[in-house]
């Protein structure tokens, strides 16, 4: 048995496979990663929580064996949140795709990237949103084409990582389906970290977006990802110069791109204030 | 012990919800409902309950169903506008059955309407504003004592039945201040905690309702019992179901589980009724002037009875039948333009000559405004 199959037969549900992704959608890779990051850490399944929003990605959370919930359109991080306040002794996971993790669930993104709770938010980008058919999402690189952008997308896209740091999340970090060892080591961390992490996965939807912007088949969308992720130590050392250039040319670096241990995390600091409602007790 | 306090209703809904041993609440502020944000982010972390502002309120709901799932009584409190928004994860909560208690102080709607002025425009949203087939347990309380009792019996009901509560206030009944008697140790207080497994982690069915039960017991995240929960139409598995019979077994037990226990769940108060020829019929804080209108009819002669539903949904239909057979008609006041009426003309429209008293200006009837409306009713 391959390494693969014996983290399916320990984390996946029985019988809850085979998955509803398409061919060579790249979310079986991520949520692989997932559960390799949670196998390299060794977390005891009954102690880890797994909460999805809606969305290719969201229904990840049917096939793995943990506390899973598959809640409602970009409302996964709120729930989160009050689970995490429940029981802080969860490692608290959050799946999400670009659409349900930046457009509906935007609002819930900042604020709990400026909390700072606890919880690992993981974004499958797939630049679309994949189970209705197309439709550009937040992420859709400008320019792109799109089933509601038959003339192509005007609007800019959001850089994630900047926004979670910006907000205030204490970790980001970036992989591709492509970099699958880096993807399974930068989630670990980010589990690990005691604070509120992102992590953009970058994967490809060829059936969605792909045909739509000729970016031709699953592999060579994977290809696209192997050309434009560059680590992030070759990245840092990269002139200014330099990285104006890779960035002109649609590179983007990936690896742990922040971390600081310096923001107390929220449920900490909560017990703080029972603290002093008890009268110091 | 007890104390004599002058409580806010709105205040006594906070003291309530200590009582009933609610550990964790997420709100955005909203008028007239802020009183009990405010209480409780004070109050909470006293009882070693948590509580959170949250960004909007969609995430006040969503976190108090996110603590109930990790096994804390959780609750929200809102007003008109917000209650439209949390319409979304109501649903959630409907179909997940995840306990949780859910205030609504109605202001006049729609959008802003009026903040600070009372209204009950929200009767028939309390039943059917989030999308679907679905069901709930609206109350609603008519004084600041009764704030307080209907609050522990919501969240009581709400754990009982994994099904989200609604206490149905109005501006009128938050805001007002009255004399309430709360006893200094709450631990007396009948609570009434969510049934839990027992049977062996690899028999677990997150659906499975005992022997006798359309209730299955929940397990808290985090306790040995993996399970998923899910917004889909599932099976006793929990897990997602398309076909037919399996939608129809969920969607019948969701009503059943109410339906079949309407007398544990409706609760009516009637007043003079024992020889009334005519009836009136109103709740919450429209409730307030019927008593008083009601006895200057008895002091004119009139027999006019006062029939209060504290229970609004599931409807009160067995109790209406009776108040209609032994009534020559039936008044019901409302603060709006005719809602909880339907439902009366629907189950005793046939029987009972059922007339509308209707106010949507902002204010209160008095008690003489509502004696001319009887004894036009009266004929």
């Amino acid at each position: 048995m391959s390494v693969m199959e014996d983290l399916v037969e320990k984390y996946f549900r029985p019988g809850r496979l085979p998955h509803i992704w398409c061919p060579g959608c790249g979310n079986g890779i991520i949520t692989g990663a997932i559960v390799k990051a949670i196998d390299k850490l060794q977390l005891d399944k009954d102690e880890v929580a797994i909460i999805s929003g809606i969305g290719c990605s969201s229904r990840s959370t049917g096939y793995l064996d943990f506390n899973t919930a598959n809640t409602l359109h970009g409302r996964a991080l709120p729930i989160a949140t009050g689970l995490k306040m429940a029981n802080p002794k969860l490692k608290v996971i959050v799946p999400s795709g670009d659409g349900d993790a930046t457009a509906i669930g935007g609002n819930h993104l900042i604020h709990a990237a400026r909390r700072n709770v606890d919880m690992t938010l993981v974004v499958y980008n797939n630049s679309i949103y994949g189970m209705t058919g197309g439709q550009y999402s937040p992420m859709t690189p400008k320019g792109s084409k799109a089933s509601t952008a038959p003339y192509l997308t005007i609007e800019p896209s959001f850089n994630l990582l900047e926004l979670a740091k910006a907000a205030g999340a204490t970790y980001i970090a970036r992989a591709t389906t492509f970099h699958v060892p880096t993807m399974v080591d930068v989630i670990a961390k980010g589990i690990q970290h005691k604070g509120f992490s992102v992590i953009e996965c970058v994967t490809a939807c060829p059936i969605n977006f792909g045909r739509q912007n000729k970016a031709g088949s699953a592999a060579k969308m994977i290809e696209w990802q192997r050309d434009h992720a560059v680590m992030m130590g070759a990245w840092t050392r990269m002139t200014d110069e330099q990285r104006a250039e890779a960035k002109a040319a649609g590179k983007f670096p990936i690896g742990v791109l922040f971390e600081t241990n310096d923001v107390q995390e929220y449920t900490e600091a909560y017990d703080e204030i029972i603290k002093r409602a008890q009268g110091g007790k | 012990m007890s104390r004599i306090l002058l409580l806010q209703g709105n205040q006594a809904v906070v003291e309530g919800a200590i009582a009933a041993g609610v550990k964790f609440y997420g709100g955005y502020p909203i008028t007239p409902s802020t009183e009990i944000a405010e209480q409780l982010a004070l109050r909470l972390p006293q009882v070693g309950g948590k509580f959170m502002q949250t960004e909007d309120e969609l995430a006040g709901l969503g976190t108090a169903v996110g603590a109930s799932m990790g096994g804390k009584k959780s609750m929200t409190a809102t007003s008109g506008p917000g209650f439209s928004l949390k319409q979304e994860m109501l649903g959630l909560a409907c179909i997940a059955e995840i306990p949780v208690t859910i205030v609504d102080v109605q202001r006049v709607g729609p959008a802003t309407g009026q903040p600070t002025s009372p209204a009950q425009g929200e009767v028939m949203q309390s039943r059917w504003g989030t999308h679907g087939d679905h069901w709930v347990i609206v109350v609603s309380p008519s004084s600041v004592p009764e704030c307080f009792d209907l609050t522990i019996r919501a969240v009581n009901l709400s754990e009982k039945y994994r099904v989200p509560v609604i206490i149905l206030m109005d501006e009128v009944v938050g805001h007002m201040r009255e004399k309430i008697v709360l006893p200094d140790d709450y631990s007396q207080i009948e609570t009434i905690d969510r049934k839990t497994p027992d049977c062996k982690v690899e028999d677990f069915l997150a659906y499975g309702c005992e022997e006798g039960s359309l209730v299955p017991p929940m397990a808290a995240f985090g306790s040995g019992y993996r399970w998923h929960v899910t917004g889909l139409v599932h099976d006793e598995t929990g897990f997602p179901k398309n076909a037919p019979e399996a939608t129809v077994n969920c969607y019948n037990r969701l009503r059943d589980k109410l339906m079949d226990n309407v007398d544990d769940i409706v609760e009516v108060e009637n007043y003079r009724m024992e020889d009334a020829e005519f009836a009136v019929v109103a709740f919450g804080g429209a409730a307030r002037t019927a008593y008083e209108a009601v006895d200057m009819a008895r002091a004119e002669g009139l027999k006019v009875g006062f029939v209060r539903p504290v229970t609004i949904w599931p409807f009160a239909e067995k109790q209406m039948k009776e108040v209609a057979k032994k009534v020559k008609g039936i008044l019901v006041h409302e603060l709006n333009a005719g809602q909880y009426v339907l439902e009366v003309e629907r189950v005793v429209g046939k029987d009972c000559p059922v007339h509308f008293y209707g106010k949507y200006d902002n204010s209160s009837a008095t008690p003489a405004q509502m004696l001319a409306e009887i004894k036009k009713a009266m004929g």
